[in-house]
């Protein structure tokens, strides 16, 4: 495929579906906070009700995310920064988009082997994996871990946002990009406001499940 | 009055006072880079390319041993013709534009090795012109008879168009553009700039598929990572991150309808 079509599907599946899915991932979990374990098991129950789930799961998530990926590190092994000598914020911000795109391929590979692989392989099913997060947010170091591929994912979703904005032609002059940053930066920080908050609300004691706690402890060693 | 009591002869004071420049060399264009020390005397309003025109007159470096002149290029000295991009302090720039007394001692000189080096600060810059090449920077007029006259172009458009004229093909984008590097292909946002130029033009318009077909090519507008090192670095303060988002809508319009209409 010709470098600018790859580019720009690269760009596209970045936000449809990659870029949704992350919002409905996002206020699926933020259920846990304001919720609680019912509100949680209801928004999974739902999402795992839709016709064609694995449909959906195939064609709008795994192969996005491999394609987005794949693509996304070869541009990241592209890019040669510059920072030293460049010090503006929106170098740094191609910079960290780089960075953080690597570090959120690195989580999502690990969260996924952790929640989705384990179900498919039969090891837990989707009823628990709130106690499978209930485990790793109680442990320190996975919690940690997991904070920083949190964070590193919703900057890279909301910095991609504005850059997805520049690269489909509708934020062109120099006003349009300022005002955009403001509303991608604040879109980050909520963002990631959101999501910590249901990691934290993960580590309540209603979401224990004494059943998943071998196979959580498993995929955490391997 | 206790100045000229206390002062001596202010001339001998004057060529007492020194410049240390510390620049980046390299023989041949395969060679190795190595940095060599310099001590020029300063004098009022000099630039880096009167320093180097010193160092040609007096070629010996700090510690007082004699040394092959400095090479560079460099011609109009007011920062039209783009000749004498180099990196000082790190920052690529024009070298006749870069007064002394504004740059922090020691001033560092050195190629911009986006570009191959020919020797010490004489870079090659001929992938600036292959890519006004590529996405044809120009207004095919020629013919065999007179087509008179062209459409106007309106005033408020050429006012904008200008700005992207004054282009000189000087490099300095391609230098602080951490896209353009030897793991790509990228033509860099000067040529990009051009596309927009000329794509502007009433009678260039008449082309303009070409044009954009040339950019969605190999190395072309793609590979803009969007760091905006190029619109902060441009000598002319050329808009090109607004060129290069221009052309993102214009390209994106020509590639649905290149696969719509067939």
């Amino acid at each position: 495929m010709k470098g600018f079509y790859a580019r720009r599907l690269h760009s596209l599946l970045g936000i449809i579906p990659l870029g949704l899915f992350f919002i409905e991932h996002m206020i699926t979990n933020f259920s846990a906070y304001e919720g609680g374990k019912e509100s949680f098991d209801q928004g999974v129950a739902f999402l795992n009700g839709l016709p064609l789930v694995l449909f959906l799961e195939i064609v709008f998530i795994f192969l996005p995310l491999l394609y987005h990926g794949i693509y996304g590190l070869y541009i990241a092994y592209q890019a040669k920064p510059n920072n030293n000598h460049f010090g503006n914020e929106r170098n740094w911000r191609y910079t960290l988009q780089r960075v953080t795109g690597v570090l959120t391929f690195i989580y999502v590979a690990w969260h996924v082997y952790d929640t989705r692989f384990q179900v498919a392989l039969g090891n837990v099913t989707h009823e628990q994996l709130g106690g499978i997060m209930h485990n790793i947010m109680t442990n320190p170091v996975t919690f940690v871990l997991y904070a920083i591929g949190v964070v590193s994912a919703c900057f890279h979703f909301s910095n991609g946002l504005w850059s997805f904005l520049v690269t489909w032609g509708i934020t062109v002059g120099p006003r349009a990009q300022r005002v955009s940053s403001y509303i991608c930066m604040t879109i980050f920080v909520v963002v990631a406001v959101m999501f910590i908050l249901s990691m934290v609300a993960f580590r309540n004691v209603e979401f224990q499940d004494p059943t998943v706690a071998f196979e959580s402890i498993r995929a955490l060693v391997a | 009055m206790a100045e000229a009591v206390s002062t001596g002869n202010p001339a001998v004071q004057q060529t007492a006072k020194k410049v240390k420049f510390v620049i980046t060399r390299q023989d041949k264009p395969e060679g190795p880079s190595y940095t060599e020390e310099f001590e020029i005397p300063y004098r009022p309003g000099m630039n880096v390319i009167s320093a180097l025109m010193e160092i040609q007159r007096n070629p010996r470096n700090s510690s007082g041993k004699d040394t092959a002149p400095v090479c560079w290029e460099s011609n109009c000295l007011e920062e039209v013709c783009g000749a004498c991009s180099m990196v000082i302090n790190g920052k690529p720039r024009q070298a006749c534009s870069s007064l002394v007394d504004k740059l922090e001692q020691p001033i560092t000189v050195a190629p911009m090795k986006t570009f191959p080096v020919v020797r010490d600060l004489v870079i090659d810059r001929s992938r600036m012109f292959s890519a006004l090449k590529k996405v044809k920077a120009w207004i095919p007029i020629d013919g065999t008879y007179d087509l008179g006259p062209g459409p106007r172009m309106a005033e408020t458009k050429r006012q904008w168009a200008y700005e992207l004229s004054k282009c000189m093909t000087c490099g300095v984008c391609l230098e602080a553009c951490p896209n353009v590097n030897e793991k790509t292909d990228f033509i860099g946002p000067a040529p990009l700039s051009q596309v927009r130029l000329f794509n502007a033009h009433p009678t260039g318009e008449m082309n303009k598929e070409e044009r954009l077909d040339a950019i969605m090519g190999e190395g072309g507008i793609e590979a803009c990572g969007n760091s905006q090192n190029c619109v902060r670095s441009c000598p002319k303060g050329i808009p090109l991150t607004t060129s290069i988002a221009d052309l993102n809508k214009e390209t994106n319009k020509r590639m649905f309808k290149r696969w719509l209409s067939v």
